[in-house]
């Protein structure tokens, strides 16, 4: 790809009057940012796998696992939950959710380039469809995540006995569902994680919605027409796109590694 | 489109070539995603399952970086001013492996 124009003369790039990487500050600030934000979201999936590691690993054999505070779970046993899967007689659908989350994410990330696409285009009608179709499917996600969350909190009904010290002493008890304390998956710090990183990733694809809309509300009220172009479609779109890459990577690391 | 305000820019037509591409870059997304459900359930956990699956993330993050988020298309001295700095989380990544000697060396 030889993107720069090599036909006039060599003038330095760097010494002013024309924007060297081609872009706007926004723009670069943009990235700049999303570049830091990429390293507290590698920091919180680096800590994951030192942690999941210090822990021992389930060794038996996937149909025998039953949860204990002993050992790390295994993630397609925890995750199996889908929304009324029991009233029509499944009783395991393990990562279908997450799956499910997954797509719409990546949907809603092909809406926003199309919105982006059509933005370079001063296409106002097209900007305002897409940007429609993002945030319908940022708030999709986040209901299915506000619905994962719940059952992970409330848990199966069925309970594991985990050993809860209480007045310095070390009791059996029967755990429901899961909180920062004690959770009937696994170790402590399972739950733990899964609530920060999934709830990170969550609180930045709340914050890309709140983002999307004043962009979609600044597009019709032509804003962006009168202002003569759609460059801030294209700087939040970049923030957009971010949350879904985050999210490949909480997908691989959380529940399927 | 309907008549706009006179001062108002044009609105250009499609590029079907390039809406085109997005989408089979979104359709390779969806079939590695796919593929990823294939291991998950196909094949045993271990280091190789883990490897292929940090391979296919990376194959998908590449796709959403360069294509989505237009990276592959920028002037060089942004997309490596970009991807360079990632050197960083490998080094931590890597220093812990060693450290913490996780493969028992």
């Amino acid at each position: 790809m030889s993107s720069t124009a090599t036909v006039t003369p060599r003038k330095n790039i760097w010494t002013g009057g024309t924007p060297p990487m081609n872009a706007s500050y926004g723009k670069l600030m943009m990235w700049f940012f999303l570049l830091s934000d990429a390293f507290s979201f590698s920091s919180l999936l680096v800590a994951y796998g030192l942690i999941r590691y210090s822990y021992p690993a389930y060794s038996g054999t996937i149909e025998s696992f039953t949860f204990s505070q002993d050992y790390w779970p295994i993630p397609e046993k925890v995750f199996e939950a889908f929304p009324g899967m029991h009233a029509i007689g499944i009783e395991s659908a393990p990562l279908v959710f997450v799956g499910l989350m997954t797509f719409i994410l990546i949907m809603s990330s092909v809406t926003m380039v199309l919105a982006v696409e059509a933005g370079a285009r001063m296409d106002k009608k097209n900007v305002e469809k897409w940007m429609m179709w993002t945030i319908l499917g940022g708030f999709t996600f986040l209901a299915c995540q506000a619905w994962e969350w719940s059952h992970f909190i409330h848990g199966d009904g069925i309970g594991s006995i985990a050993k809860i010290l209480v007045s310095g002493e070390w009791v059996d008890q029967t755990i429901f569902g899961a909180n920062l304390h004690v959770n009937q998956y696994g170790p402590p710090p399972f739950a733990q994680l899964f609530f920060f990183i999934t709830g990170f990733h969550g609180f930045h694809v709340f914050s890309g919605v709140v983002l999307n809309f004043l962009i979609f509300y600044r597009t019709v009220t032509g804003m962006y027409q009168r202002r003569g172009h759609y460059e801030m479609v294209e700087k939040v779109g970049l923030y957009w796109h971010f949350v879904d890459l985050v999210w490949v990577f909480v997908f691989t690391f959380f529940y399927l590694v | 489109m309907e008549s706009q305000t006179s001062t108002e820019p044009q609105v250009q037509p499609v590029d079907k070539e390039k809406v085109k591409k997005l989408w089979l870059v979104a359709g390779y997304l969806g079939i590695i995603t796919a593929i990823e459900f294939g291991f998950a359930f196909g094949m045993d956990a271990g280091v190789v399952r883990t490897v292929i699956f940090i391979l296919l993330t990376l194959v998908k993050a590449f796709y959403i970086v360069a294509e989505f988020m237009h990276l592959g298309h920028e002037v060089r001295s942004l997309m490596w001013s970009i991807v360079l700095p990632v050197i960083f989380i490998l080094w931590l990544i890597t220093a812990l492996i060693i450290q913490g000697d996780a493969l028992q060396m």
